[in-house]
């Protein structure tokens, strides 16, 4: 069966968790005892209705502060395709685990209430859904019931997201009026929106095509470690193990080791289950080469006619997670694929503003949930592309040495 | 250009095998959590594959409450033996006799809790940098929440309010002397997940989870095995049922089913079909509405 990595995100109230709730209850994908247990908790807190946030709102605070704060991972499959669901906050303050969410998502469910159109947060994720490269966008015009299912309500939105959406690099935006407290366009095409040709959410999420999200054109294998058994049975086998970044590698053929530049042909590729004729991204492989290099963690193989860049001097995209601001006089730990090595933003060349989508505050600090535009110098070499083309060769993390947390998740151009 | 396509149950194992090298890679000392149930061993499988043809380097690490059942212990000793692991066991009532914990005492006790103190003493004792567990995020709510590369304090806690950013497969093990890690390979895999994986690879279980008549108590809404663990309370009294165990955890807190699966391919079709959670026969999760994370919270696995 297919898998299919999702996140729901948009502004609070707007109605996400009553979303996933409707979801997974129509699925049949709550069990008798959660949902037992999601009553007595409602019931016990005075709630009119039953709360279906307490069905993801698993921390003893977000039950208490009844909001999001921290991503929850549900999983759920119809007979087409298994689904995992990452439920990600709305607080602005949380923004950075919307981003752990969105990081390995294929689509995102971004719900707007039709009452209240755009807010900030709002355009603030839509905007980091397309930055990441979630390639598939379904707009969620939710709470159809408080406007009678008038159609022009939801025109109005539509074209408000297509306006604003005009400045983004979104690949595939889909819309969809809904109620999710009354389960309208979920599973079942509703007929209070006799209007409405498209199909319902459950449809899209069944049948959207992800075949080609990956990218199956540059070679690029980042070193893990080398697997080498002490054992006499096998003495002179000398295995690269990694996750295949993207690209396709097939035994025979000739690869280019970085950063020396030498040569080798792969003489087998080994996969969990044996050897492999193709090994492709995300596949997790032990490659052996016809001759001894000398590889070790950090380091990449690719095609000699298609090779990443290689530079330490670099232009990227930083979204802030620290409450303590950018510090251009410090030092970063860096990492990036398998390798790991100190950084120092350069130059800060512009905070973007994420409503307007314009450059902003050049001199103002970077602090907590900026998006900012950087040069950055590393310590050694990466072997990179731009994460439009290649999001695993493409993205970075910092982390601050003081602290051991990671401060920012940075995007290379 | 031909299909690149991989079924969900390979996504995960190579999902689950990048990270555990990573956590190889990443930490000088680390052992797999081993209870001997089906999740722990499937995490043993993966990681084993994950080294091939090398050695796996993890030990396993078993903490052993003394209330388990005998088909568990007996079939941890035979898994490691059979699969070139070397077993580390560190009993609770070692942690008892030395005074470090004391037995809970009233009508619903259990070592459940007391396995914390036991478990962090022996992340101590052998200076683990990491410790992997089969966790996964289906289970129970606060472990939906959990990062994959999960930190824990000098004291083992667990701060849920404040995780660290867990971005595309990059992992951040680091850490100040005394911290330590819990990492979850499995986290995405769901029960169906499990079931599928070990029938694909063929792997050995605990007799527990097949259908076999036993000795029960029925309390409070779960069937208990008649064990000298678990005294009969005034008024009750134990019957033969055909049952199975969903998970397996003590004697003392853990459910069975009702149940006639003896195969693979049943138990398949009934955790399918299963209209309640593996976990809703866990006495211990249900001591209050945050049990588990409050366990989590202090160091538990």
């Amino acid at each position: 069966m297919d898998l299919l990595r999702l996140i729901t995100c948009g502004n609070v109230d707007d109605g996400k968790s009553t979303l996933l709730g409707r979801l997974l209850h129509d699925t049949k994908s709550v069990f008798e005892d959660q949902w037992d247990a999601v009553q007595r908790a409602s019931a016990r807190r005075g709630d009119a209705q039953t709360d279906l946030a307490l069905l993801t709102d698993g921390l003893r605070a977000e039950r208490e502060q009844g909001i999001t704060i921290d991503v929850a991972y549900r999983y759920f499959a119809t007979p087409r395709r298994k689904f995992i669901l990452a439920d990600c906050p709305g607080h602005f303050q949380y923004t950075r685990n919307m981003v752990t969410g969105a990081s390995s998502a294929q689509l995102a469910l971004l719900l707007v209430d039709v009452r209240h159109g755009l807010t900030e947060q709002t355009c603030r994720h839509a905007f980091l859904t397309t930055l990441l490269r979630i390639k598939h966008l379904v707009v969620c015009v939710n709470k159809m019931d408080l406007v009678g299912y008038r159609q022009e309500a939801f025109e109005r939105i539509r074209d408000q997201f297509m306006a604003y959406a005009e400045r983004l690099d979104a690949a595939d935006i889909q819309f969809v009026p809904m109620s999710a407290l009354h389960g309208d366009n979920i599973v079942e095409q509703s007929l209070r929106l006799p209007w409405y040709q498209g199909a319902p959410l459950l449809y899209t999420l069944e049948t959207v095509y992800v075949g080609n999200d990956a990218n199956h054109v540059d070679p690029r294998f980042a070193v893990q470690t080398v697997i080498r058994p002490q054992d006499p049975a096998a003495p002179d086998f000398r295995g690269i193990a990694g996750q295949i970044a993207s690209g396709v590698f097939r035994p025979g053929e000739e690869v280019v080791h970085l950063p020396t530049g030498f040569t080798a042909r792969i003489a087998a590729i080994h996969g969990p289950a044996g050897p492999l004729a193709e090994a492709f991204h995300p596949m997790s492989v032990v490659v052996e080469l016809d001759r001894d290099l000398d590889v070790s963690r950090g380091e990449m193989l690719a095609k000699p006619g298609n090779q990443p860049a290689a530079a330490s001097e670099l232009e990227a995209t930083l979204c802030w997670f620290s409450s303590t601001p950018l510090d251009p006089s410090r030092r970063y730990r860096l990492r990036h694929t398998t390798r790991e090595t100190n950084c120092r933003v350069k130059n800060v060349r512009y905070k973007l503003d994420v409503t307007t989508l314009h450059r902003c505050h050049a001199d103002a600090p970077v602090q907590m949930n900026d998006l900012a535009r950087v040069s950055l110098q590393t310590a050694a070499p990466l072997f990179f592309d731009s994460y439009k083309q290649n999001r695993q060769t493409g993205a970075m993390i910092l982390i601050d040495e003081s602290t051991n947390t990671t401060v920012a998740a940075g995007l290379i151009r | 250009m031909p299909g690149f396509h991989l079924t969900q149950l390979e996504l995960l194992e190579h999902e689950a095998i990048h990270v555990v090298r990573e956590a190889f890679v990443q930490f000088p000392q680390t052992a797999i959590l081993f209870s001997g149930g089906k999740d722990s061993l499937v995490l043993a499988a993966v990681a084993r594959k994950a080294f091939a043809p090398a050695r796996c380097p993890f030990p396993l690490l078993n903490i052993d409450t003394g209330h388990n059942f005998p088909e568990t212990l007996e079939f941890r000793d035979r898994f490691a033996r059979d699969f070139g692991f070397r077993l580390i066991v560190r009993p609770v009532q070692a942690t008892i006799d030395a005074g470090r914990a004391a037995d809970e005492t009233g009508p619903d006790a259990s070592r459940n809790r007391l396995q914390t103190t036991t478990l962090l003493d022996a992340i101590a004792e052998l200076k683990l940098d990491a410790a992997l567990g089969g966790a996964r995020r289906d289970e129970e709510k606060a472990r939906a929440k959990e990062r994959i590369f999960s930190h824990r304090d000098e004291f083992g806690q667990w701060d849920p309010k404040n995780q660290r950013p867990e971005l595309w497969n990059l992992f951040n093990g680091r850490k100040r002397p005394g911290e330590h890690f819990r990492v979850f390979p499995l986290s995405n895999w769901t029960e169906l997940d499990i079931w599928a994986y070990l029938a694909r690879e063929q792997l050995p279980l605990p007799t527990l989870y097949f259908s076999h008549e036993r000795e029960i108590i029925a309390r409070d809404g779960t069937w208990f095995a008649a064990s000298p663990r678990l005294p009969l309370r005034p008024g009750e009294s134990s019957r033969r049922e055909r049952v199975r165990f969903r998970t397996v955890g003590d004697m003392t807190c853990t459910g069975a089913i009702r149940s006639d699966a003896a195969t693979l391919p049943a138990i398949i079709a009934e955790v399918a079909a299963a209209r309640q959670t593996e976990r809703g026969t866990r006495a211990d999760d249900r001591r209050s509405e945050t049990a588990m994370e409050d366990r989590k919270r202090e160091g538990y696995f």
